[in-house]
């Protein structure tokens, strides 16, 4: 048994704003909360002067997979600056903007988070995904099943199947151990198969007759029939244009009064006509959201640096690399989807970046309710998700905002509403959007707060008046209830869960699709899941 | 008498599809397999293999014992081969190696490694193979031969296949093939360019020219005529989906990464006219996974030095080749990979010298000379795992015959667990 005592507790599902509360460990699960004389702990951390918090959970982060794994390839200029030697309780890595596995799940757990969801998983090499994933220690993890550009799915849409969608996602899910349904730029991503793209969600796929807006609608609509644990998360047709705030609102139309996250809304929140006078439309944006409590968004703040963009939004990736003129890798994945790399620098005097860089704060500053916002770089696309303690101060504290937007080109000024937004998130907010948020967003009932019967994941942070410092390296992280970080160093390498659906209503769909899967893919149908031994803690969620 | 599924680790393929009827631990048939795969399958006997030091047998045991007091006593050891092992292995080999500190290489240091270097410095917009099956209308092999090489390639995936949006199959392709010899592969194209050797780069860059609409001054180049360029050139910008699927005849010409460079170039221009991209056609059935393994562990995919704690990548320096060329390592501990029977001379003629390891599941010219010889049980064959195929997509190895052998991953756990013991 573990008691912590004398630290400040962060705990919003539970309302805890700040109160100094024992917290008591035991099993791998909090045990009691508050006083308990009954009670024998075998160690007492002593947290006077540290903040409480429940593990950190990032609900969109690329850190696994195929496409993940080509980015490490291309660079090892971005690795070669940011070494991770081994020690006796860790393996060694790089780190940067595409970390090594072992070195990904360590720099997470050191700065107090504990499950991070890898936000795109193709179905044909999700054995990929699931490698790595086995390979990042300590934090509990999930993957999105990318659906926007399955072959059967748009068939059976085109049919009007709708009932064949259903079952088929429910058995993808479960075949590819997948956490949700992951739409990017829907039936974009096949037209690009022919090197096109769709230019708004009423434009039809090349080869299918289905539009983006039919299968947003469907999907969203099948994701709350089946009852997942999260709702479709969606990357939005029209990503990184300017103008495409309208496209992206329209999407969100398209979901109806079904669940929907917007993810990395940042590059989705542009006005203008063209890179000359692209502005801000975070308002329009998060207007819409504010509005629609089926709705939620993580922002996709970029960092001002060198970084590896990654999607599996193809045509985006090819317009990017025409834009930079950077390297560029390009995938593309038989039947289902594709994917695309190109290193980028986001630089502070660029007006584009400089817009870009104002448009996520925005959003985060802007949207009323932070139990739907949350804060993500879609990492490693808007920067490395090691910047999340600068972006915490950022969203904590104007005077530091200012002193980067003072660094700005003044014509970035008039096309951003940043300066006047005077909002400071409190740590309980802060709370909100990294812990207690994403465990609703996600549906898990045992994560993101304090209480009796959650998972010990619990991160302690030493206070300090510069809040990025504090969030940069936690004092204690316990996973498990374990204490796997102290003082920042990994003492122990643990290794996480795996978190899964399998919703249960596939049917007979993998016989009916049996015939057709083994003329057009190039694997057999009995080979193309992942077994359950890839996965060392995996963990079946139930559905509905 | 029982019939199994099975993928086929005897090459990059991966064909996933093969059925093995076994009969007390003998195979009497391989259905859907190539000539190479009903031949490996159906000849492999590994039982009257026994450890050995210096040519004399021993217990397993001592030969672990001796493997790791070789690699213990090394100040400057290097771990090579991984390529024709499961991923499972390949982790194991990397913990082993940043254990000791020492290096580590794949056989794409003799294989592919240029085209790494090509796509760290251009990009590689490339592919699954099964989008060659379902769209490409123009399929371009340069310095391969996969009719000898990867037998059913053609059948299953690039030529004759009908894929989603190519009902017609064979008849919906034009197939072009450029080598420096009439390869069985050129004999079953529509077009063969004839390429003098060590003339790839230029032929490449003069097809960017052309693409670019330059108006060239020459008749030929690397002894194609210009016309025949400019015909191809044309059938490049003017097909739906166009493929290049490149080997060995370009990695390991004159210009190496900088042939690739320009192949990747080219196919990346091209995609401001139409869909083009490109597969780099691998050998060894898992050395994809092994790029794949080092990458995800270490951030890099072949080359590495542990030497500082942190893993260093440098071919050239951390190669295999030059680091037994320039007589560098002092041990060697040698898995899934046959070095002295495909590495150059000068290199391999210096393992004679120094103490070295062989873990594999044959007989291998390179075992023959071990210091010590651990046979092994095949993975895909008597041990389950995961590999890669050629385009990266990850397959699931099947156990068909027991073997009496420990897997590649138990030794060098068993060397490890040794190693850590001191």
């Amino acid at each position: 048994m573990i008691r912590i005592t004398r630290g400040k507790v962060y705990d919003p599902i539970n309302g805890i704003n700040g109160k100094e509360l024992d917290i008591w460990v035991d099993g791998g699960k909090i045990v009691q909360v508050g006083d308990a004389p009954d009670l024998v702990a075998e160690r007492i951390i002593d947290a006077e002067g540290c903040i409480v918090m429940p593990g950190g959970i990032d609900i969109h982060s690329h850190i696994a997979g195929g496409k993940v794994n080509l980015g490490r390839k291309l660079r090892p200029e971005d690795h070669r600056k940011d070494v991770v030697p081994r020690t006796e309780t860790t393996r060694s890595g790089v780190g940067h903007s595409i970390p090594s596995t072992f070195v990904t799940g360590y720099r997470y757990a050191q700065m107090g988070y504990t499950m991070v969801m890898e936000a795109a998983m193709p179905p044909l090499t999700a054995k990929h995904t699931h490698e790595e994933l086995h390979d990042i220690p300590i934090i509990d993890k999930g993957s999105y099943t990318l659906m926007g550009n399955n072959h059967f799915i748009l068939k059976f849409i085109e049919k009007g199947e709708i009932e064949k969608v259903k079952s088929f996602i429910s058995w993808l899910l479960k075949t590819t151990k997948g956490y949700t349904i992951k739409i990017v730029n829907p039936c974009g991503v096949e037209s690009w198969k022919w090197g096109k793209n769709v230019e708004n969600i009423d434009q039809q796929a090349l080869d299918y007759a289905v539009t983006p807006r039919q299968l947003i609608s469907i999907l969203s609509q099948i994701a709350d029939e089946l009852g997942l644990p999260h709702s479709i998360h969606l990357h939005c047709n029209n990503i990184g244009v300017p103008g495409n705030y309208e496209t992206t609102i329209e999407s969100m139309k398209a979901a109806g009064t079904n669940r929907v996250h917007v993810t990395h809304a940042q590059f989705n929140s542009y006005g203008g006509k063209g890179w000359a006078d692209i502005h801000s439309k975070a308002r329009e944006v998060v207007e819409y959201v504010n509005e629609h409590s089926n709705v939620t968004f993580d922002a996709g703040q970029i960092v001002f640096g060198d970084t590896t963009t990654m999607t599996a939004d193809g045509p985006w990736q090819y317009r990017l690399y025409l834009l930079s003129g950077n390297k560029w890798i390009n995938a593309d994945v038989e039947m289902e989807t594709s994917a695309g790399i190109v290193p980028y620098t986001f630089r502070k005097k660029s007006l584009v970046n400089a817009v870009q860089w104002a448009i996520g704060l925005e959003l985060m500053l802007l949207a009323e309710d932070p139990w739907r916002a949350f804060m993500t770089t879609d990492h490693p696309n808007g920067g490395p998700f090691t910047f999340y303690p600068q972006i915490i101060k950022l969203l904590m504290s104007r005077a530091a905002r200012e002193e980067i937007i003072a660094q700005l080109p003044r014509r970035a000024l008039e096309r951003i509403s940043l300066p006047q937004i005077t909002r400071e998130y409190s740590l309980y907010e802060i709370a909100i959007i990294t812990r207690a948020a994403p465990s609703k967003l996600l549906g898990l009932h045992q994560k993101g707060h304090l209480g009796v019967g959650a998972d010990a994941d619990i991160a302690i942070y030493r206070e300090n008046p510069d809040v990025e410092k504090v969030f940069s390296s936690v004092q204690y992280l316990l996973k498990d209830g374990e204490v796997v970080v102290e003082n920042g160093i990994v003492l122990k390498s643990t290794s996480g869960r795996i978190l899964y659906v399998d919703p249960g209503e596939e049917g007979d769909i993998e016989e009916y699709i049996r015939e057709e899967f083994e003329k057009f893919y190039t694997v057999t149908l009995d080979g193309y899941g992942v077994p359950e031994n890839y996965l060392e803690r995996g963990e079946c969620l139930s559905c509905g | 008498m029982e019939t199994i599924s099975a993928t086929c680790p005897f090459c990059g393929c991966l064909c996933d599809d093969i059925q093995i009827v076994v009969e007390n631990g003998k195979v009497l048939e391989v259905k859907n397999g190539c000539s190479i795969s009903k031949t490996l399958f159906t000849h492999h006997d590994p039982d009257d293999l026994v450890p050995q030091i210096e040519g004399k047998k021993t217990s397993l045991e001592e030969a672990l014992d001796r493997a790791t007091s070789i690699i213990r006593q090394a100040r400057f050891p290097l771990v090579f081969g991984l390529s024709m092992t499961s991923c499972e292995a390949q982790r194991k080999a990397v913990e082993l190696a940043e254990f000791i500190g020492g290096n580590i290489d794949s056989t794409s240091t003799f294989c592919h490694g240029p085209t790494t270097l090509a796509m760290q410095s251009v990009g590689e917009p490339t592919c699954t193979l099964g989008e060659i099956k379902n769209r490409a209308d123009l399929v371009v092999f340069w310095g391969c031969n996969p009719v000898e090489a990867h037998p059913r390639h053609i059948a299953r995936y690039s030529v004759s296949p009908k894929g989603l949006f190519n009902p017609a199959g064979r008849r919906g392709r034009t197939v072009v093939t450029v080598d420096v010899r009439a390869t069985p592969t050129a004999r079953v194209s529509d077009i063969f360019l004839q390429i003098q050797p060590h003339k790839d780069y230029e032929v490449f860059e003069v097809l960017r020219a052309l693409l670019k609409g330059k108006d060239l001054r020459i008749d030929s180049v690397g002894g194609i005529p210009l016309d025949a360029l400019k015909d191809l050139v044309n059938k490049m910008k003017s097909c739906k989906f166009g493929i290049i699927l490149f080997g060995m005849g370009l990695t390991m010409t004159r210009g190496r990464h900088l042939n690739i460079e320009a192949a990747i170039s080219l196919v990346r221009d091209l995609n401001q006219f139409t869909k083009f991209l490109i597969i780099p056609m691998r050998g060894h059935y898992n050395v994809t996974g092994a790029d794949a393994v080092l990458t995800w562990q270490t951030g890099y995919p072949y080359a590495l030095n542990f030497s500082r704690g942190y893993p260093q990548y440098n071919p050239g320096e951390f190669t295999t080749v030059d680091l037994l060329r320039r007589k560098e390592v002092d041990a060697a501990l040698i898995l899934a990979s046959d070095p002295m029977a495909s590495l150059p001379r000068q290199a391999s003629s210096y393992l004679e010298e120094i103490p070295f390891v062989v873990l594999d599941c044959r007989k291998s010219y390179s075992a023959s000379f071990a210091t010590v010889f651990i046979p092994v049980a095949a993975s895909g064959v008597s041990i389950s795992g995961t590999a890669y195929r050629m385009d990266g997509v990850p397959v699931l190895l099947k156990r068909v015959l027991d073997s009496p052998h420990p897997t590649d991953e138990q030794v060098l756990d068993g060397i490890l667990k040794r190693l850590r013991q001191r």
